[in-house]
């Protein structure tokens, strides 16, 4: 193993950092994966045995592979034309389109479900105001495999998008002007040139819709349950709620069947992303911009006519629901009321309860994994060695797995009572804290590591030839060369967090909601308006995050902010 | 005293041994250049100096202190040895005169006395004024000499530049290179230079070693070297020309030789030993002459290098196929290309160990 010679306080703060990735990391995920296998102590196949005997597991597998395969489908199909026309054609007005199509990928699943179930059910307050609302008792058109399919596939459009871009950017141009000198026109560059050498990033992005795909837990709940149809992750979620702890093990061995479909979809991503050509490029050699002419038009009031209706439709609908004293109230100058707003900020203490929390909560996430991620990602970037490509996988693991996963891990590593200290944190709001730190804590290093990449190593070599020692490097060079990005990641972090649902809904109790939980059990117990106003509010919270994080974009690292072109 | 020795100092990278078993000393106050092709480890001697690296084996000696040897490693904040990076390295977020002073302020220097250096070493290096600049600001050739303020302000004794000129436009490297110059007399730091032009090399350094495969193959003055390269390596690398074989007739004690050339006979310089030998024999472009009264070997005109004044001239003998001797000419005395000449050798070097 080769380590660059560091003096005594930087090996022990490195050590550090190795235990803290391990205890968030590594931790949970074995304990999950003894409890499945082991629960005994010795290798127990009985828990596996019964699940593969019931109809309702296999049920839900196929389900789940069904609606996520699908959504990946419509996924590779809405990113992979997107990019191509923001990067390959003259369209105007990209920042904001690129702003905007990356907008589902950054609201919570469940409050995308919620707007598109205020769109389009009989109780449509949007709908209604046209007389174009479903009879009431129909049956709801998103309820079922289809709907879920449609928002899967728009939740994730944006994250195949990140990953044919990163690919496009990286296609020399050379390639494309060959082809041009050759005589070839334009489209028939993108299917003989761009296309084939951008398979590999078209796997890859679906590759991590699939991840994505079979952990969320927000569309298959709010669409799926009330259809009776089950996903693996519902199905965990109901066998716990209805039944508590006693089936940990059961849903140990559920959650590592899903933990597993991720593993394989992980899997292949690395391999096709070692296959792939990873030349870095600079902007300037991207791609050209080819010219579209008089369709130039068209095409631009397409894509925000297809905005217009996957995101302003859903949301209009939400706000109109929101404002509306009572589900099935017409909303008219008359009627529309600030009551549901103040209901959820101020008299529920429950949801009052819920905004703080989770406000918190994500704050406090966001700022103690910047404090580790900056010397931690310093570690990983600057030594290079065997045992920090394991250390960069394991921080990896929390985030890819899905959220039900992480949330039964820390259950079965949380429920006793803490070695030394003699109580539990189960049942407390600190096993969320817990989970939090775990599952963000990639999205708090990676801008770290991105912007530690772009730092020349001799501007670290320059400051220890001065005599400075690990504490002052960190404090005079490297933390204001990262800080812009450091701030970035913990602002994805509180951005994730505050909008996250499938971790928190298993882990919640009594005291310590969050802002998901009360969204997901006000809609439940069917009070739609009040479910509504938390969804706005949600969403506001979450334009001022992005816009907030967006003053910074000229000083972060280039791809820390997902929605900055 | 030397300022740095190196002992057998051994560095690999896997498989590959990227410095094999070096040994240097450098003098109180003297500049070394290390000179060879990249990859040839050079660079790596530096980092191995400074401490950036772990040695494999060998000690690096700075003054009387180990620094580098079997259970020793000083980290290099510890060792006070000054680099000037290819790259630079200027913190991008720091003025000049905070670069300059970042050294100081570790060493726990404030005040007007901390003022006073930072003063002084800008002084030195010609910029003052620019003080309060970000290094974004600054042209190539002062960012060049931040580093170097960098390096004087932390009144290091041993300085180590890593191809400080690479970076630079071809107008600016001889500047720059006596600027190195009056570093080293203000300081009075040893300077090593890593480079892989010779041209840098040969005109600033008061020793050059040559390296390559990660083997220092010789170390000695400027003149020495392009006068008498110890073997085949350093006699190609350095100044231009050809080694030919041949077959040593005889030596003499004055440092003569006669050896037997291109089917004739000749006079060149070689050390001293017993016998005849088969020999490589290193001619350079001043070593030989046109010769028009019959005497001397066949040759043909290859190519014609036009440099301005002189002119570069590329000849094949007739009697040793493959071979191509260059000969530099006043340029109104060059023959026409695939012209047949005769050419006369009047001095060489009988490289010793081919």
């Amino acid at each position: 193993m080769q380590l660059i010679p560091v003096s005594r306080g930087e090996s022990f703060a490195f050590a550090t950092m190795l235990g803290i990735v391990v205890l968030l990391a590594v931790v949970p995920v074995a304990r999950l994966a003894q409890e499945a296998l082991a629960p005994g102590g010795s290798f127990d196949a009985a828990v596996l045995a019964r699940l593969a005997e019931t109809p309702t597991v296999w049920r839900a597998t196929r389900n789940t592979l069904i609606v996520s395969l699908g959504g990946v489908a419509l996924a590779v199909a809405l990113g992979g034309a997107f990019t191509l026309l923001v990067t390959l054609t003259n369209l105007r007005g990209k920042k904001a389109l690129v702003f905007c199509f990356m907008l589902p990928l950054m609201i919570a699943p469940q409050v995308t479900a919620l707007a598109w179930i205020n769109l389009f059910g009989p109780n449509s307050t949007l709908l209604a105001a046209f007389g174009l609302a479903p009879a009431p008792g129909t049956r709801h058109p998103l309820y079922g495999p289809e709907g879920i399919i449609l928002l899967l596939g728009l939740e994730y459009a944006p994250v195949v998008f990140l990953a044919v871009r990163a690919g496009l950017r990286a296609l020399p141009r050379d390639l494309v002007e060959a082809a041009q000198a050759a005589g070839a026109k334009p489209w028939r560059i993108v299917r003989t040139i761009v296309l084939p050498l951008m398979m590999p990033a078209f796997a890859a992005g679906g590759m991590l819709a699939f991840v994505g795909s079979i952990g969320n837990f927000g569309v298959p709940a709010f669409l799926g349950i009330p259809a009776g149809f089950t996903v693996l992750v519902t199905l965990i979620y109901q066998r716990l709620a209805g039944f508590g702890t006693s089936v940990l093990s059961e849903a140990a061995a559920l959650s590592l069947l899903l933990a597993l479909l991720a593993l394989g979809g992980l899997a292949l991503n690395s391999w096709l992303a070692r296959r792939r050509d990873v030349r870095v490029t600079t902007w300037t050699t991207a791609a050209p911009e080819w010219s579209l002419g008089r369709w130039r038009r068209l095409v631009e009031g397409a894509c925000w006519g297809a905005l217009v209706l996957v995101l302003v439709l859903p949301f209009l609908a939400l706000l109109a629901t929101a404002f509306v004293p009572a589900i099935g109230v017409a909303l008219t100058s008359r009627s529309v009321t600030l009551a549901n707003f103040h209901f959820v900020l101020l008299d529920h203490a429950a949801t009052r309860r819920a905004f703080f929390n989770s406000a918190t909560l994500s704050a406090a996430a966001a700022m103690m994994l910047v404090a580790v991620s900056v010397p931690l990602g310093y570690s990983l970037v600057v030594r290079r060695a065997a045992v920090l490509r394991a250390v960069s996988f394991a921080t990896e693991l929390p985030y890819a797995l899905p959220g039900v996963v992480l949330a039964i891990a820390m259950i079965l590593c949380l429920l006793r009572p803490l070695p030394l200290l003699g109580f539990s944190l189960y049942s407390t709001i600190w096993i969320i804290l817990v989970a939090y730190l775990s599952r963000f804590l990639l999205l708090a290093l990676r801008p770290v590591t991105n912007a530690l990449q772009q730092v020349h190593p001799s501007l670290d070599e320059a400051a220890r030839m001065s005599g400075a020692r690990f504490a002052r490097r960190l404090a005079t060079v490297i933390l204001p060369l990262v800080a812009p990005s450091a701030v970035a990641g913990g602002m994805l972090v509180f951005l994730t967090a505050f909008n996250e649902l499938t971790v928190s809904a298993l882990l919640w109790s009594s005291g310590a909601e969050t802002v998901g939980v009360v969204l997901f059990s006000l809609e439940q117990a069917g009070d739609s308006v009040s479910a509504a106003a938390v969804a706005v509010i949600a969403v506001v919270v979450t334009l001022t995050m992005m816009l907030v994080a967006n003053a910074l974009a000229s000083r972060v690292a280039r791809g820390v902010l997902p929605w900055q072109p | 005293m030397a300022a740095v020795t190196l002992d057998g100092v051994t560095k690999r990278f896997g498989s590959v041994t990227a410095v094999d078993a070096v040994s240097l000393s450098v003098a109180d106050g003297e500049f070394l250049a290390v000179l060879g092709p990249s990859g040839c480890g050079k660079s790596t001697l530096l980092r191995l100096i400074a401490g950036f690296e772990k040695c494999d084996g060998g000690v690096i000696r700075l003054g009387e202190n180990n620094v580098s040897g079997p259970d020793v490693h000083i980290v290099p904040e510890d060792r006070h040895v000054g680099m000037v990076f290819q790259s630079y390295a200027l913190w991008p977020h720091m003025t000049v005169a905070e670069n300059i002073s970042y050294p100081l302020r570790v060493q726990k220097l404030r005040g007007r006395e901390l003022e006073r250096e930072v003063d002084s070493a800008l002084e030195t290096v010609g910029l003052m004024g620019l003080a309060d600049r970000r290094p974004a600001e600054l042209s190539g050739g002062q960012r060049q000499r931040v580093a170097l303020a960098r390096c004087l302000a932390m009144k290091a004794r041993v300085v180590l530049l890593d191809e400080p000129l690479a970076n630079l436009d071809m107008h600016l490297r001889a500047r720059m290179l006596s600027e190195i110059a009056t570093f080293r007399n203000v300081s009075g730091a040893s300077l090593i230079y890593v480079t892989h032009d010779q041209s840098e090399a040969l005109g600033a350094a008061d020793r050059v070693a040559v390296m390559d495969g990660g083997r220092v193959h010789q170390t000695a003055s400027p003149a020495v070297l392009y006068r008498t390269p110890s073997n085949g390596v350093v006699s190609r690398f350095i100044g231009g020309g050809a080694v030919v074989r041949g077959e040593v007739i005889a030596t003499f004690a004055n440092g003569h030789a006669t050896v037997e050339l291109f089917g004739g006979l000749w006079q060149v310089r070689s050390a001293p030993r017993q016998g005849t030998w088969p020999a490589e024999i290193c001619i350079r472009p001043e070593d030989l002459r046109i010769v028009d009264d019959g005497s001397g070997f066949p040759a043909t005109v290859a190519r014609v290098l036009y440099q301005g004044g002189r002119t570069v001239m590329e000849a094949a003998p007739a009697t040793a196929s493959g071979t191509t001797l260059s000969l530099s000419l006043n340029s109104s005395e060059v023959p026409a290309p695939a012209s047949k000449i005769r050419l006369a050798v009047i001095d060489g070097w009988v490289i010793p160990n081919p």
